[in-house]
C-alpha cells in the first residue's frame, strides 16, 4: 500500500525538521555529562564495581571533577595521572576512590601524549564495537536471518536473568524474531549502570554488561538450533543512555530503545542532559550496526491518538534527523508509533491505516517499529484480541518493520505463557491471511485515508513552524507541553547537575574517533 | 424462581439457572489425552461438573492450553456481598463549585501524582485533566478546585512538599502499576510520610486510585478512600467535596 503524497511536502517537512534539531546539534556538542564521560572510560575498558556496587568508572568521574571539574573531560587528567603513576585505569580508579589521587589537566607535550594514550585505549573499545558488528553479520550469513518482515517482537520481564533466559529462548521457538528485555523500573533513573548478573528486579530485569552477554550467548544457541538469527534488544534511555550503549555494542546487542526525547518527557530527566547523552549514543549505535527504537508511541499513551498525531509525525522527522546527524543509516531508524485510537470513534481503523501509512511514505527505508494498543485495553481480554487482530493487519498492509506483539491481557497481568502463544497465533493467522493485501489495494488518492495523511503532514509542518518561531525552539516547546502534554523546562529536571560546557582544553576521544576525526 | 430468593443467583449460559461457566488455563504437561483428563479434574475440582474440554492444544513440548465449559453448583447470595458503596451524595460541577464557595470561602486545593516509579499517567490525567473521561471533565474544569498535576514518578517527598507548599486540602494519587504489590508499597510509603509530615488530624485528605487497588483497604493502606477501576471524575470531585465541607478531621 502507497500514499500518494507531495514528495516536495515531505522534504520542505525534513528542512524544518533539521532548522528546529540544528540548534540542538550545536548545544550537545558545546556540553558533556558524567556519563558521556563514564561511557568512554568504558570504551577505553574500564569495568567492575567497589564492593558496594559502586562502578568505578562512577568513582573516577567524580575524582576528576571534584579536582578539576568535568569541562575539560576525563580523559587528558586521567591518562596524565596513568602515566605519572604507571598505573591500569582499575587501579587508578580504586586509588582515586580511596583519595589517594589529585588530578591535573596537562598541557603542551604532556598532554598531547596523554590524548594519544586515551586515544588509543578508547581505540580499543571502538574495535570492539567493530568486532560485535562483523561477528553479528557473519552469524545472520550463517544461521540466517527473520524469514519475513515484520520482524516480530517479544518482551520478557521476570526480573531475574536466570528466568530470563529460558523464558526468551522458549519465546524464539515459538517465533519471536526479537527479544526485548525490559529494565527493572526506576534504571533510568539510577545515575550509573548496575554490574553483574542480576536475579533481583522490579518489573523488568537490570541492564548490566554481564546480563547483556549471558544473554546474547544463549539466544546465539538458540539462534543456531533455530536457523535464524535472534535479535535482542535492550534500552538505551534515562541518565546512563551513552554507558549503555556502549556496553550494548561491545556485547552485541542488535537493537537499542533510544529515543531522543522520551527521558525528557517520561523521565523528567533534564533536556540538556538528554540531548548530550542521547548524541554519543547513538553515534555508538551508528558505529555498532545497531537499529535503534524510538519511543513516539509513548505520546498517544498521554495524549489523544488523533489529536496528537502530528506529534507523533514530528518527533519521527527530529529523531530522523538527530539520528542522521549521529551517523545512522536508514534501515537503523525504527521510528516509533502506535495503534492507541480509541475504538469507539467512527472510522478509528481507517484512522491507523492514515497514519500507519504516512509514516511508511514519509520513511519508506526505515524499519518502522509498530506497537500495539494499551490505552484502550480495559480487561475484556476478548475485545482486546479482536483490538489486536486489526493493529496486526494495519501493520501488515502497511508494511511496518517490527510488530511489537499485543497482549489481550494488556493491564491485567504480565503476559502468561497462555497469552503469548495466543497472541503469536493471532499475528500468524493475520500475516498469512492477510500479509500482501498491501498489493492489492490503494487509498482512494481524494479518499478519507489520504486526506487524513495529508492533514496529519500539515499539522506537523505547522507545528514544526510554530516550534521554529520560538525564542529558544524545541527546548521552548518541550517547555509548552507540546508532546505527550508534558511540560519540561530546560533548566530543570534529573540528572541537570551531571552537566557541564566544554571549555577550550576539552578532549574525548570517543567522539573525535567516532566522527571520523 | 419466587421474589423472596432473588438473592441466590446461579452463573447464566443460555437459560435460568444452568449455571454455565468458562474458563481457560495451562497444565504443566505434554499434550496427550492424560492432559485432557488432567484439565477435566481441574474443572471438577473447582466445582465444574459436568465439565467440557472444549479445546486442547500444545504450547511448546511441556504445556497444554485449554479451554474448558461445564456447570457450577454454588449459589452466590447477593444480601452477602461486601462492596464499598458509595456514601456520598453525587455533585455536578456547577452544585460542586458552589458547596465549596460556600463553606470553604476559596478554592479546594488538590494536588495529584503518580508516585514511585509509575510512569503511567492515564488514571491520574483522566481525573485532573479537563479533558476527564467517560464524558465527564476532570477537576480542572472546576472553577472552585484549584488542581496541582505533578506528573508521573514523583517522589514521595517530593508529593509532601508540594502538598504543604500549596496548602493542600487533598492529595490524589495514581498507580497502575502492581507489578510485586509496587501500588502497595509506594501507597503505604507516601501515607507513612504524610502521617510524619503533618500534626494529627491536619494532614490533607488521602486518595488513591488505580485498576488494581481492593477499595476496602482504606485502613490498612492509610488512606482516606481507595477508588478503583472506572471511577469518574464527578465521583472523585463529589467525595472531596463531601468530605473537606463535612468538617470531619481525616483519620
Amino acid at each position: 500500500m502507497r500514499l500518494d503524497l507531495d514528495p516536495r511536502t515531505i522534504a520542505q517537512a525534513r528542512a524544518l525538521a533539521a532548522k528546529v534539531g540544528d540548534p540542538i546539534v550545536e548545544l550537545a556538542t558545546k556540553h558533556t555529562t558524567v556519563a558521556v564521560e563514564r561511557a568512554t572510560l568504558r570504551l577505553a575498558g574500564l569495568a567492575g564495581a567497589d564492593p558496594d556496587g559502586t562502578p568505578w568508572v562512577n568513582h573516577l568521574v567524580d575524582a576528576v571533577r571534584a579536582d578539576i571539574g568535568l569541562e575539560h573531560g576525563i580523559a587528558l587528567p586521567v591518562w596524565q595521572a596513568l602515566a605519572a603513576r604507571n598505573n591500569d585505569l582499575t587501579r587508578l580508579a580504586e586509588e582515586a576512590a580511596a583519595g589517594q589521587v589529585t588530578f591535573r589537566l596537562p598541557e603542551g607535550a604532556e598532554a598531547e601524549l596523554a590524548a594519544k594514550h586515551a586515544r588509543e585505549a578508547v581505540g580499543a573499545g571502538i574495535a570492539r564495537l567493530d568486532a560485535s558488528r562483523v561477528t553479528r553479520e557473519r552469524m545472520i550469513a550463517e544461521t540466517g536471518d527473520a524469514p519475513r518482515k515484520p520482524w516480530i517482537y517479544l518482551i520478557v520481564a521476570t526480573g531475574d536473568i536466570y528466568e530470563d533466559i529460558p523464558q526468551a529462548q522458549a519465546a524464539a521457538r515459538e517465533g519471536a524474531d526479537i527479544i526485548a528485555v525490559i529494565r527493572s523500573t526506576g534504571q533510568s533513573l539510577l545515575d550509573y549502570v548496575p554490574e553483574g548478573a542480576t536475579r533481583e528486579g522490579f518489573a523488568g530485569t537490570y541492564a548490566t554488561q554481564e546480563n547483556f552477554r549471558l544473554m546474547r550467548a544463549a539466544l546465539d544457541e538458540t539462534s543456531r538450533e533455530l536457523g535464524r538469527y535472534v535479535r535482542l534488544t535492550n534500552y538505551a534511555s534515562g541518565l546512563c543512555m551513552p554507558e549503555i550503549a556502549a556496553l550494548a555494542g561491545m556485547e552485541r546487542l542488535d537493537m537499542m530503545l533510544n529515543d531522543s526525547m522520551y527521558g525528557i518527557l517520561f523521565r523528567d530527566i533534564n533536556p540538556v542532559r538528554t540531548f548530550v547523552d542521547q548524541r554519543l549514543s547513538r553515534q555508538i549505535h551508528a558505529r555498532a550496526g545497531i537499529i535503534i527504537n524510538t519511543g513516539e508511541d509513548n505520546y498517544l499513551t498521554t495524549a489523544d491518538a488523533v489529536e496528537a498525531a502530528h506529534t507523533v509525525t514530528t518527533s519521527q522527522l527530529l529523531n530522523e534527523y538527530f539520528a542522521k546527524e549521529a551517523g545512522l543509516e536508514d534501515w537503523q531508524l525504527g521510528l516509533g508509533h502506535a495503534f492507541e485510537i480509541n475504538p469507539d470513534v467512527p472510522d478509528s481503523f481507517r484512522l491507523e491505516l492514515a497514519h500507519a501509512l504516512l509514516a511508511k511514505t514519509i520513511f519508506p527505508d526505515a524499519p518502522l517499529k509498530w506497537m500495539p494498543p494499551t490505552r484502550h485495553m480495559t480487561g475484556d481480554i476478548f475485545k482486546g484480541y479482536l483490538l489486536d487482530g486489526f493493529f496486526n493487519l494495519a501493520g501488515a498492509m502497511t508494511d511496518q518493520g517490527i510488530l511489537l506483539v499485543g497482549m489481550m491481557t494488556e493491564a491485567v497481568v504480565t503476559p502468561w505463557l497462555s497469552d503469548r502463544d495466543l497472541a503469536l497465533q493471532n499475528v500468524r493467522y493475520v500475516m498469512d491471511a492477510a500479509g500482501r493485501l498491501g498489493e492489492d489495494f490503494h487509498p482512494a488518492p481524494d479518499g478519507f485515508i489520504a486526506n487524513r495523511a495529508r492533514e496529519v503532514l500539515g499539522e506537523s509542518i505547522d507545528l514544526l513552524e510554530k516550534i521554529i518561531d520560538e525564542p529558544n525552539g524545541l527546548l521552548d516547546a518541550i517547555a509548552d507541553g507540546t508532546f505527550g502534554l508534558m511540560k519540561r523546562p530546560a533548566d530543570a529536571g534529573k540528572g541537570l547537575e551531571g552537566v557541564a560546557e566544554k571549555s577550550e582544553a576539552y578532549y574525548n576521544p570517543a567522539s573525535d574517533i567516532l566522527e571520523g576525526k | 424462581m419466587t421474589k423472596e430468593n432473588r438473592h441466590l443467583i446461579r452463573p447464566y449460559g443460555d437459560t435460568t439457572g444452568d449455571g454455565m461457566v468458562q474458563v481457560s488455563f495451562t497444565l504443566p504437561i505434554k499434550h496427550s489425552k492424560v492432559a485432557d483428563g488432567a484439565a477435566l479434574q481441574l474443572a471438577n475440582k473447582m466445582g465444574m461438573e459436568p465439565a467440557m474440554v472444549v479445546h486442547s492444544k500444545p504450547m511448546g513440548d511441556d504445556f497444554t492450553f485449554f479451554v474448558v465449559y461445564g456447570q457450577v453448583n454454588h449459589l452466590v447470595d447477593t444480601d452477602k456481598v461486601q462492596v464499598v458503596e458509595r456514601d456520598f451524595p453525587l455533585l455536578t460541577p456547577k452544585e460542586a463549585n458552589a458547596v465549596i464557595k460556600e463553606t470553604l470561602r476559596r478554592p479546594m486545593v488538590v494536588v495529584g501524582a503518580c508516585i514511585g516509579t509509575d510512569a503511567h499517567t492515564v488514571g491520574i490525567d483522566a481525573i485532573l485533566n479537563i479533558k476527564g473521561f467517560a464524558g465527564e471533565k476532570g477537576l480542572e474544569y472546576y472553577k472552585e478546585i484549584e488542581v496541582v498535576n505533578m506528573g508521573a514518578q514523583v517522589s514521595v517527598p517530593a508529593l509532601v512538599e508540594a502538598a504543604v507548599t500549596r496548602g493542600a486540602d487533598a492529595v490524589l494519587v495514581s498507580q497502575v502499576v502492581t507489578q510485586r504489590d509496587a501500588h502497595l508499597l509506594n501507597t503505604r510509603e507516601m501515607s507513612a510520610a504524610f502521617r510524619e509530615a503533618y500534626p494529627a488530624g491536619e494532614r490533607p485528605l488521602l486518595v488513591v486510585g488505580g485498576p488494581r487497588f481492593d477499595e476496602s483497604m482504606t485502613t490498612e493502606l492509610g488512606v482516606d478512600r481507595i477508588f478503583g477501576r472506572g471511577t469518574t471524575p464527578a465521583e472523585v470531585a463529589s467525595y472531596l467535596v463531601h468530605r473537606t465541607t463535612m468538617k470531619e478531621p481525616a483519620a
